[in-house]
This record gives C-alpha cells, sequence and structure tokens, in this order.
C-alpha cells in the first residue's frame, strides 16, 4: 500500500478526539509516583553543593543511626562492581582518533564535577526520614576551580584525567577546501556570531522511578517515568549491571511529558535497581523539581561563529561554521550526537548553497550534563542558519522573503553538502501559504501604526527543515551510533476481531494511543474504538526504541504498517479458504475479503473468527491465529519543513516584547490526526517562543552554582505569554514510508526562536541595535536599547 | 493527628505529622493520586483542589488546616454513572491535555474561574491561569476549553 492510498482510508485526516483523555482527566492516570508496592521504602540522593571537588571523604556513620533508616550507599559500595553510564553515540576526531570518553559512575567516587552530582544514596522507610538522614551524610570537600563556559573549559582545571583538556572532540563535516576557495571569489561575505543559550526541559511530571527486585525469581522491575524503556533496559543491563535482559523489565507506565529528558539512562535509575536487590526490598524515588533542575538533562548551550558567501544577487555560494558546544560534566546518552549528527547536517536548511563546512568543538565543563532536548541539533542548527539569512538579507537590501525565495532547493531528490539526501518538500510553498496567513503585506500599515503609539514593530521569518526518525540503522551505525534506530509492532487481532496493537514507540502526551489506532482501524476496516494499543512495557511489547525525535509515526507507524501487511496476507489465504477461491484472487477493503469479479465476500471479524476457531481451516497449509510483528528500519530520514512568520511589537521604555502574531505553515507530509498535530505545533511552539521570550538556564560563572533552580527564578511560558498561533500546512508525502508521514513534534521548537529574534532584530534595528541573543526578556531588551543609544 | 475532611462529598480522615501537607494527605494516605505534585515552590498549580469553595494549591496548605473542611478534587468531579463536568469534557473536545500530568490542576482552576467569573474573557481565562503550568499544549487549546467548558456550564 502506498502512501497515497493509505491517505485516501477512512479515519485518516479525521480530528479523532483522544482515547486516552478519559483516564487523565478523571485523575485515574498511572504515572509511576501513582504506583506504590507493598514494604517499599524510599531513596533520597546526596547530591554535591559544589561544582567541582575532590571528595575526600564521606561518612555515614551519623545517617545510617537516624530514625527509620534501612541503608546508605556510597560510591565505595559500587566501585568495581558496575560499569558507568554508557555513551550512545561514539564520535571520531578530525584527526582518526575517538573522542574522549571518561567514566560516568553511577555514585560519585572520589570526584563531583558540577552541583547536583549524586554522592550518596539514603534509604529510609518513608521520604521524610530519608530526607532527615540526608543531611547527616557528611562529606569532606576539596573545591576546586571550576568551569562553566566553553571558553573557561579550554583554560581551566580539568575535570576527568581522561580529558585533561576538557576537550571531547572536534569533528567536522563538509569540503574545508571547496568553502575556502568559494569565499575568495564571494561578492559579499555575512558574519553572524551568536549563542544559543542553554535550557531546562522540564516537563511537568519530575522524573521518578521504583527498583523492584524479586528473590523468588532472582529478577528486577524498574517502572521509570521513560520515554524508551528498552533502551533503558538494554543500557542497564548490558553496559552498567551486567544483566542479562530477560531477569529485567522496565515499565514507563504514563509519563507526564519527556521532551527529550527522560530518553536517557540516569544514574539513579540504575542505583535504585541494584540498591533493591542489596536490600531486598522495593526503593522508590521520585524527583523534587529543584532536584531536576539539578539532575536531568539540560539542552542546547552552542557558541558559534557563521559565515555566509553570497554574489551580487543574494544567492548563497558557500557557508562556514565553526561551533563549541557545551556537554556538560558528563556525557550523557545521546549527548556526543546533538551538536554533530543532529546539528551540523541540517546547516544546508532549505537552501542550495553549493558548499557548507561545519567544524565542531566539544567540551567537558562543571554544570549538569546538556542532551537532547526537543528538536535536539535541529534548534541549534535552524536558529543559527535563519538568523544568518536574515542577517544576509538586511546587508545586501533584500527582504527577509526575499532572500530565501532566491536560495530555495526547488528540486527533489536533492543532495546537500553535509550528508542528507532530502526526498520531498516544496519550500516556495510554504513561504506563500505562510505570507498569505500572515498578512505581510500589510506590515507596513501595522509598523506605523505601532510607531505612532510610541511602539517598534518588527516582522521576522524562519525557514526551517529537520531530519526525523533517525535512519538508517547501518548509515547511522557508520556514524557513531552504538544501538539501532528501528522500530517494532506487533499486531495481535483477538477471536471476535478487534486488535491489541503492541508498539516499541512510547506515548508521553502525543496521543499515540488514538493516532496508532487510527492507522490500524483505517488498514482493517474497524472502528477506531475496536483498537487499543499497548506502549511503555519490555514484558508486553516485543522490542522497541521509544520516542525521541518524532519518529513515531514514521518508523512505529511503519512497523505497524508491515505488520498489518504481515496480517492480510494471511487473511487473505484463510478468507479464500472459506470462499473457495484462490488467494491471489482475493482482495481487501472496507473490512471485507471478496473474490475479484464476484460478489462472494466475508467480513474481517469471521477471518479473525476462523482463525481462533480452525474448524473449516486449511490447517495442512496455515498456522492457526492471527498474530503478526515487524521491524522496520527506514531507508532515509523524514524531512518535515516549514515557514514560520512572527511580529513582534516592542515597547522600547520598558524593553516589554509583546507577541502581536505568529504564523506557521509546515509540511509534516500525511497527517493522520490534524487535532493531534495541531496539538503538537502549540506545544513545540511554545518552548520555541519560550527560549526566545523567557527561558533561560544560568550558572554562576566562578563558582558553577545553578541560579535559575527553581519555577521561582526559570522563566516558564504561561497562558498569557502567547497570542493564538495560526497554522496552516503544506503536505508533500515522504516518499519512503508506507504512511507518507514525517513527524511533527519537534518543528515548532525548532521554527519558532529565529522567528522571533529575527522580529526583535527587525524592530530593534530603527533604535540602532544590531546584534542580539535569546533570551529577549524586558530587561535584555532594554539594556540593548541603553547601550546602542549610549 | 486525627485530619477529618469531606472529600468528594464524603467523610475521609486520616493520622498524619503535623508537617504533613494536604497534597500529601490526599496522594498517600486517602490514595487520590489524581491530584499531582509539579514542583516544590507552589508555582506549577498541578496540585490545585478546591477546598470550601477555593481553589487552592494543596502543596501549600497543611492538612492540618484543612482539618473539618470540604474538599473536592479531580475524583469528585465525574457524576457517579460516569458523565464527565462539563469542564472535563470540554477539555476532551478541545484538545485540552496532552501528557496529562498539569490536567487535574488545570480542570480545577477553571472550574473556581468560572464558578466566580461566569462571564470570564479570553483574555481573564489567560491571566487567571498564571498559577498553572503546562509544558504540553502551548495553553491555545487550553483556553478554548475553558470557553468551551464556561459556555456549557453557565448554559
Amino acid at each position: 500500500m502506498g502512501a497515497s492510498d493509505f491517505s485516501n482510508l477512512p479515519h485518516i485526516g479525521e480530528s479523532v478526539k483522544r482515547k486516552e483523555d478519559l483516564r487523565f482527566l478523571t485523575g485515574v492516570g498511572n504515572y509511576t509516583d501513582d504506583i506504590n508496592i507493598a514494604n517499599q521504602t524510599y531513596a533520597v540522593f546526596v547530591r554535591s553543593p559544589h561544582a567541582h571537588a575532590n571528595v575526600k571523604s564521606v561518612s555515614i556513620d551519623a545517617a545510617l543511626a537516624m530514625p527509620g533508616v534501612v541503608h546508605v550507599f556510597t560510591g565505595k559500595d559500587i566501585e568495581g562492581k558496575m560499569g558507568g553510564l554508557p555513551c550512545g553515540w561514539g564520535i571520531t576526531n578530525t584527526d582518526g582518533t575517538p573522542m574522549a570518553e571518561p567514566p560516568h559512575p553511577i555514585l560519585a567516587i572520589d570526584k563531583v564535577r558540577y552541583v547536583g552530582d549524586h554522592v550518596a544514596m539514603v534509604v529510609a522507610e518513608t521520604v521524610q526520614q530519608a530526607k532527615d538522614a540526608a543531611e547527616y551524610v557528611e562529606v569532606d570537600y576539596e573545591v576546586l576551580q571550576a568551569s562553566v563556559t566553553c571558553a573557561q573549559a579550554r583554560t581551566n582545571a580539568a575535570l576527568h584525567t581522561e580529558a585533561p583538556d576538557n576537550h571531547c572532540y572536534k569533528w567536522a563535516i563538509g569540503d574545508k577546501g571547496g568553502v575556502d576557495e568559494a569565499f575568495k571569489g564571494a561578492h559579499h561575505i555575512t558574519k553572524l556570531d551568536l549563542t544559543n543559550n542553554r535550557l531546562v526541559p522540564n516537563a511537568m511530571e519530575p522524573r521518578a522511578a521504583i527498583g523492584h527486585y524479586n528473590r523468588a525469581g532472582d529478577d528486577y522491575t524498574l517502572y521509570v517515568s521513560n520515554q524508551n524503556p528498552h533502551v533503558e533496559r538494554l543500557l542497564m543491563t548490558a553496559f552498567v549491571l551486567s544483566l542479562p535482559e530477560h531477569k529485567v523489565r522496565v515499565i514507563a507506565p504514563d509519563v507526564g511529558g519527556g521532551f527529550g529528558s527522560k530518553i536517557y539512562l540516569y544514574a539513579e535509575d540504575v542505583a535504585l535497581t541494584w540498591g533493591s536487590k542489596q536490600i531486598n526490598r522495593p526503593i522508590k524515588w521520585v524527583c523534587d523539581r529543584s532536584e531536576a533542575f539539578l539532575s536531568d538533562a539540560h539542552g542546547r548551550d552552542h557558541v558559534s561563529t557563521a559565515e555566509m558567501a553570497m554574489d551580487k544577487d543574494g544567492k548563497f555560494l558557500a557557508m562556514r561554521v565553526h561551533t563549541d558546544a557545551n556537554l556538560g560534566a558528563y556525557l550523557s546518552t545521546f549527548a556526543t550526537a546533538v551538536p554533530t549528527i543532529l546539528y551540523a547536517t541540517l546547516l544546508a536548511g532549505q537552501y542550495s548553497t553549493p558548499q557548507v563546512y561545519v567544524e565542531v568543538d566539544s567540551w567537558f565543563t562543571n554544570t549538569a550534563p546538556v542532551d537532547a532536548y526537543r528538536g535536539a541539533g535541529r534548534p541549534e542548527a535552524t536558529y543559527l542558519l535563519e538568523r544568518l539569512v536574515s542577517r544576509c538579507a538586511w546587508e545586501m537590501n533584500l527582504s527577509q522573503d526575499e532572500i530565501r525565495k532566491r536560495n530555495f532547493i526547488t528540486s527533489f531528490p536533492y543532495q546537500t553538502p553535509v550528508a542528507l539526501q532530502y526526498d520531498t518538500g516544496d519550500f516556495h510553498a510554504c513561504m506563500d501559504k505562510a505570507q498569505a496567513m500572515a498578512d505581510t503585506a500589510g506590515f507596513a500599515k501595522r509598523k506605523a501604526d505601532s510607531a505612532a503609539k510610541g511602539l517598534l514593530r518588527g516582522i521576522g521569518y524562519s525557514s526551517y527543515i529537520e531530519a526525523c526518525g533517525i535512519a538508517p540503522s547501518n548509515i547511522a551505525g557508520a556514524l557513531g551510533a552504538r544501538a539501532g534506530l528501528f522500530e517494532s509492532g506487533e499486531v495481535r487481532v483477538h477471536p471476535t476481531g478487534s486488535v491489541t496493537v503492541f508498539t516499541g514507540s512510547h506515548s508521553h502526551g502525543q496521543g499515540h494511543e488514538t493516532t496508532f489506532a487510527q492507522v490500524v482501524a483505517a488498514r482493517l476496516g474497524l472502528e477506531v474504538d475496536q483498537v487499543d494499543i499497548v506502549h511503555g512495557d519490555t514484558g508486553r511489547v516485543p522490542f522497541g526504541m521509544g520516542t525521541y525525535g518524532s519518529r513515531s509515526i514514521s518508523v512505529g507507524g511503519a512497523a505497524i504498517m508491515r505488520a498489518l501487511d504481515k496480517i492480510e496476507a494471511k487473511a487473505k489465504k484463510i478468507a479464500a479458504h472459506l470462499l473457495e477461491a484462490s488467494d491471489t484472487d482475493i482482495e481487501f477493503a472496507n473490512g471485507e475479503f471478496t473474490v475479484k469479479g464476484t460478489d462472494k465476500k466475508v467480513p474481517f471479524a469471521q477471518v479473525a473468527l476462523t482463525a481462533y476457531v480452525p474448524h473449516n481451516y486449511p490447517l495442512d497449509k496455515l498456522e492457526p491465529g492471527l498474530n503478526e510483528t515487524a521491524f522496520y528500519d527506514p531507508t532515509n530520514f523524514t524531512f518535515p519543513a516549514g515557514t514560520y512568520i512572527c511580529e513582534v511589537e516592542i515597547d522600547p521604555a520598558t524593553g516589554v516584547t509583546r507577541i502581536d502574531s505568529f504564523t506557521a505553515v509546515d509540511d509534516f507530509g500525511t497527517i493522520i490526526n490534524p487535532m493531534v498535530v495541531e496539538g503538537q505545533v502549540h506545544g513545540g511552539l511554545a518552548q520555541g517562543i519560550g527560549q526566545a521570550l523567557l527561558e533561560n538556564c544560568v550558572y554562576d560563572q566562578e563558582t558553577g552554582q545553578l541560579l535559575t533552580g527553581s519555577f521561582m527564578d526559570y522563566a516558564m511560558p504561561r497562558a498569557d505569554d502567547f497570542p493564538e498561533f495560526k497554522i496552516g500546512h503544506v503536505c508533500t508525502p515522504c516518499t519512503h514510508n508506507p504512511l507518507g508521514t514525517k513527524g511533527c513534534g519537534e518543528a515548532g521548537a525548532i521554527g519558532s526562536p529565529p522567528a522571533v529574534i529575527n522580529a526583535v532584530l527587525d524592530a530593534l534595528h530603527e533604535v540602532g541595535v544590531t546584534d542580539f541573543d535569546m533570551p529577549a526578556s524586558p530587561n535584555r531588551v532594554w539594556q540593548a536599547i541603553q547601550s546602542a543609544k549610549a | 493527628m486525627l485530619v477529618q475532611l469531606t472529600v468528594n462529598g464524603k467523610p475521609m480522615q486520616a493520622d498524619v505529622a503535623n508537617n504533613t501537607l494536604l497534597v500529601q494527605m490526599l496522594r498517600e494516605n486517602l490514595h487520590l493520586t489524581g491530584t499531582h505534585v509539579g514542583c516544590d515552590t507552589s508555582q506549577c498549580g498541578a496540585c490545585t483542589v478546591i477546598m470550601n469553595g477555593d481553589a487552592v494549591k494543596s502543596c501549600s496548605v497543611l492538612a492540618a488546616s484543612a482539618n473539618g473542611s470540604e474538599v473536592k478534587t479531580i475524583e469528585g468531579m465525574a457524576q457517579a454513572d460516569g458523565t464527565l463536568h462539563p469542564m472535563q469534557a470540554a477539555f476532551k473536545e478541545c484538545h485540552g491535555l496532552q501528557c496529562g500530568y498539569c490536567t487535574p490542576g488545570m480542570v480545577m482552576s477553571a472550574v473556581d474561574l468560572v464558578a466566580k467569573n461566569p462571564k470570564a474573557s479570553e483574555a481573564e481565562i489567560r491571566e487567571s491561569l498564571e498559577g498553572n503550568m503546562c509544558r504540553c499544549t502551548g495553553y491555545q487549546n487550553i483556553v478554548r476549553a475553558v470557553q468551551t467548558g464556561r459556555d456549557a456550564m453557565v448554559g
């Protein structure tokens, strides 16, 4: 079944209301902290108050004597008994050597490397007792010089003996010589220095986990708020605890948002699982929000220089980029992939720039580990490129839309100079639609109206492209991936024709239980309510790589489609038997099997029943049952793309920036459920605009203390920070998956930050501000205006 | 100490420590886990319940000080036959939730808002939701849900 056939089926393109909503709306959702196990204990982690220090001694005697304390684990308890947290992506330096890969111990052994680093795990009968006892763990620290920025890491004391210069890797992509040559012949070169500020993901449900060892079976169950339970199990069993996988079941029940921060294997998960065997009791841990600020993997944190060489018409000839990426104190699971494969390969953007060269240096600093956060590398690429492109326009006296239109790729497939091959897209259509929806023609009048009120108005453009559904496994492997990137789907048809699907992708707000059910219902001619989706449990789902990178429908959904192909093929054989016809003459549509050219037919439910009650059944040729599993490895990434247009109004007296309108036109290929897709776009926009206007993770540059450590001082977006978003779509179906889908979860967060900042710069240009980085908080905008005046 | 409450119309009691918060008592003693904890600074609003007719953040109320009060949680919003409260139905209809974690607090705040301001405008709704954070929906559909729920409640 081709993508276009699929998109015409019933239920596809229908805004089916979500099946999962009822439990969330009535308070019977089942998040990890809602689970309690008989005889469970509670863990509290003792965390380092220093960014960088030698741990001279840890004394637990006083803590052990506190009421209710069951055990206190320290680094000495685990030393030599388990591996450290593994990094899932190895990077090769430009000189051919491997990256520096220092160990990441589960509990600190002789050194702490960021505020919040784990020093001990206190286990007690109640949370309060564990908290009280944690105060009595005495740690003797010798404080060392801290590095917070990449620039400091270049010269400061080493965090790891394995990386004496704090350098993790130098990596590059593109033809350096070719780019240098093209720059020599350029009519104009635009140069831009910019910072992509560090963010805290802040899923509303803080991380939580329960480690539960069962002595009778010598096995473990880990309940954990996580986006990919199979990968969690794989990493923990194979790389840390040396346990056989069949002895560990990982269950990620309802998960209250992830945004990347719950992809990773965290030290707490390992400590709880291992510790539960040591005390032979379940151990529960629920992260406080302030603790989450310290210990969840952060996002972004790039400092870059970019240059574009152009001819006299503003046609891009070549681009050159250097980025310093802050990886934090240790390598989180996918940290190394973010500033390389997920970032540099997207820097061609939507443009036919013939030559691109990108060099990345990444660094260890005394900050929380940085990893993928909504978009992962793609927002960093888009922010850099789209800021640069608008600046090119301003320097060439062209409009922001004109320079984009002059450089858009128009012919597909298109091979970029930085490894990717875009299969399809229509960038001009997205731009045209966005301009119409945003009424860009009326901008000049609106600007004059703002000026009459003493306000500055600006318009900003951003034309993004992203790569979703990281693929295929063998190419990713050649680029350093240490895991496969396929997905699995099992379709279990029950005797009465209803269906349960077991998917390896994971839903933590994306609505898979509805969207995936639509896909299956459409294919089998069922009602959506006849299909249930199961996910998030290694004990029930065959295998899975989880949910991140907007891969669920394009990879997970495609795996289910493959399983449905097998279901259909077998069901046709059963139908052929029932209809006394050749199976090559059987056709299946609208839930009925028919014999070509006749009126003989049998419904799907009857075929299902026959498979399980095989009385009239070709048992000599066919096994009973109707249950098929497929694993799908994509042949390429998918490439969602779009154009976003933002209009801001700034009060120069206060620096307050108000988003007056925001238009997002995206090409996600086939859309299964427009309501769900629109919701995903809204959420992404809120996070992207949040970064652009409000959010900023700040460490004290001398001490390495986290200054934005709670919702009191990290500005989270709220309902009155946004206008109504204008959302539009263009559809060029993906050419290489059976659904034609491209993925939609990250687009908003990728495309919106440069649109906002370009608008801010467009507005501030009038008062002499030419450079500005996120976030455009009132104070920072006001300061920029004052500096320009001075 | 023994704390006695009427929760969702039923008398309930628990023996709790003096420093137990209302949210802890609801979740841990009364096993009403629909009320969530999303922060430790009373900023996020995931723990919002209605106490004696007012929406409160149950993470900033001591269980002891709630002794004798009438508390309504998300578990008590639907009718006994399962019919959703108009505000719950509106959140489903308008796709006003994604991961669902902030949702109970949002619904409780929204019901309180409409009870006190049945004609709340879009701007007033956005402003009054300031104490409830959501990281998934971008708020637009939550605002629509509250408007739809408002119309259904007011009739």
